[in-house]
């Protein structure tokens, strides 16, 4: 270990910093690494009562907090000693994915991150207590470090959180718009609400796929529940009737309010090339007669036969 | 993942060869069965061009990816005649050839972003990026 | 790479297996052309299930073999185009407007019997 002489404390900063350069802060961090392995046991413990007492992760039992606990604090030294930042990230990557289905919040997690960098400074101080200057030093090389670890899991936290609510988001998405099958060969989408761009392209993507899978012939799509659409969105109705029409099936499109039926025909829209029918009803009509089914009133089909 | 893949395009078969290992680093890159066919679509395009204005050329792709989102970056680069009107050639149904005319204003509605270089004389390099969010 | 070419009653079929070169493309619609004209074959069906990326190559020369066969008294119809494909194509502009598609093999030939019909009833 360096141990530097008595010197005017300008040369002495001077050397501290050369030192922390030159494998001074390197060796300390080593040292430091083994304290913490050492009393391993005892500073776990005492971060997982200062969890408790600031009641975070209450949504886990007792034997997962000492599963998680004893899991994250070995891979904090772990990286305290490597620097590694991308095992970092891969790490709270991974603490993330676990913990978030477990319903542990954001400020949980950087809570428990923040208390555990604490408990061992707080272990340092007890440590190095006698020699001030080596305890600077020491703490110049934790510090860094232990903020760089807080950060990069409190980042990667968030990040897995927006990950799992996109998806979630999609999820819905996908939920909330079934095209349904009525009749044989026969499709209806019904659109309800707001339309933007990604949901448009989803609907279509959905239509196109449940046209092959159901063979269908016919489609009614049915925008009654469309308050107002771009011209973009327009753009993209006309692209799905285009796209339904090389899979061989006939779109009808129904409910078109004159709004959009003007946005249509502003973004250059044959509306006599498109099959529109005023409502749901009668387009559904419409595409049974495409398909030949013939519709009788119910008094005349006891007569038929 | 080789950090980037470049096809020499100077017949016929380069340009399916370009399309089909495009399609295989969008797999890779996670882009959607959609996305997929949208990005071959792109590079069969552009690579086509070069082939029918420039003669020969080249096509690289690379993905890039960062904290928030992923994207492939597609470039089409040639010694050819270049374009001499560059905002027509964008235009729809514009074509030298007699062709659709779809090559230039098609592959720039499929992609995110969307960059020609040209001058006369002095080839083409367009530059087409797709994009897609983690998760 | 040829693509092999079926006949089946008045109509030819030809199944597309793997990707084409456009040189290819171009073959198969002369093949198809001069065999509609040879065979008096009222209509053709061309199977591109097994294609994952149609481009304005391919459209045009499908629409090209659209427009010949009709000259010579054949329906050509499109089959088989995959969802993403469509998708795709619908936002490159290409429509292939004018040239008759359905879903499948069994839906192309119906739709082949099915304006034979008519245009028997209309003669």
């Amino acid at each position: 270990m360096d141990e530097q002489p008595e010197e005017h404390p300008q040369t002495r900063a001077l050397h501290e910093s050369h030192s922390a350069d030159h494998g001074g802060g390197e060796h300390l961090l080593s040292q430091l690494v083994a304290h913490l392995r050492e009393h391993r046991t005892r500073l776990r413990e005492e971060w997982s009562q200062r969890i408790q007492q600031a009641h975070l992760l209450t949504a886990m039992t007792p034997q997962e907090m000492a599963a998680e606990t004893t899991s994250v604090y070995d891979n904090y030294v772990e990286v305290l000693e490597t620097g590694n930042v991308e095992a970092l990230q891969h790490y709270a990557r991974d603490l993330s994915e676990r913990i978030i289905p477990r319903g542990v919040e954001t400020h949980e997690v950087v809570g428990i991150v923040l208390l555990l960098r604490d408990v061992l400074a707080r272990s340092l101080f007890a440590k190095y207590h006698e020699d001030f200057n080596k305890l600077n030093r020491i703490l110049d090389a934790y510090e860094p470090a232990a903020n760089r670890i807080a950060n990069t899991v409190a980042v990667g936290f968030v990040q897995e959180r927006e990950r799992v609510i996109r998806q979630q988001q999609e999820a819905i998405r996908e939920l909330s718009t079934p095209v349904l099958q009525v009749r044989e060969r026969l499709l209806i989408l019904p659109i309800i609400g707001v339309i933007d761009p990604q949901r448009a392209r989803q609907l279509t993507e959905q239509l196109l796929r449940a046209i092959r899978t159901n063979r269908a012939k016919v489609v009614v799509i049915d925008i009654t529940g469309v308050a107002a659409m771009d011209g973009n969105v327009a753009n993209h109705l006309v692209q799905t009737v285009e796209a339904s029409r090389l899979l061989g099936a006939t779109v009808i499109v129904t409910g078109l309010s004159p709004e959009i039926a003007q946005t249509l025909v502003t973004i250059g829209v044959d509306l006599s090339e498109m099959a529109t029918v005023g409502d749901l009803q009668g387009g559904i009509e419409e595409a049974e007669r495409l398909l030949g089914y013939k519709v009788l009133p119910l008094a005349e089909v006891g007569s038929q036969s | 993942m080789p950090d980037e893949i470049r096809w020499e395009i100077a017949v016929d078969r380069d340009v399916v060869q370009a399309r089909q290992s495009a399609r295989e680093q969008a797999a890779e890159a996670g882009f959607s069965a959609g996305d997929q066919t949208v990005i071959a679509a792109a590079v069969s395009e552009i690579a086509r061009n070069i082939l029918m204005y420039a003669r020969r050329g080249t096509v690289t792709l690379r993905v890039e990816s960062n904290d928030h989102r992923r994207g492939i970056i597609v470039v089409a680069r040639d010694d050819g005649p270049g374009i001499a009107d560059i905002p027509r050639a964008l235009q729809d149904g514009f074509s030298t050839s007699g062709g659709l005319g779809v090559g230039l204003p098609g592959s720039r509605r499929l992609m995110d972003e969307f960059e020609v270089q040209s001058q006369p004389g002095q080839g083409t390099t367009i530059t087409m990026k797709k994009w897609k969010r983690h998760g | 790479m040829e693509v092999p070419i079926l006949k089946q009653g008045f109509y030819l079929i030809a199944s597309i297996q793997s990707a084409l070169t456009d040189e290819d493309l171009s073959q198969l619609r002369e093949a198809l052309v001069e065999r509609v004209g040879r065979l008096r074959a009222r209509g053709v069906i061309v199977d591109v299930t097994a294609l994952d990326v149609m481009d304005s190559f391919a459209v045009r020369t499908l629409r090209d073999l659209a427009h010949m066969t009709r000259l010579r008294g054949a329906e050509t119809v499109i089959v088989g185009i995959q969802p993403e494909v469509a998708f795709a194509m619908v936002q490159l502009g290409l429509t292939l407007k004018g040239v008759a598609t359905a879903l499948d093999l069994e839906e192309g030939l119906e739709f082949l019997d099915r304006s034979g019909r008519e245009r028997t009833n209309r003669a």
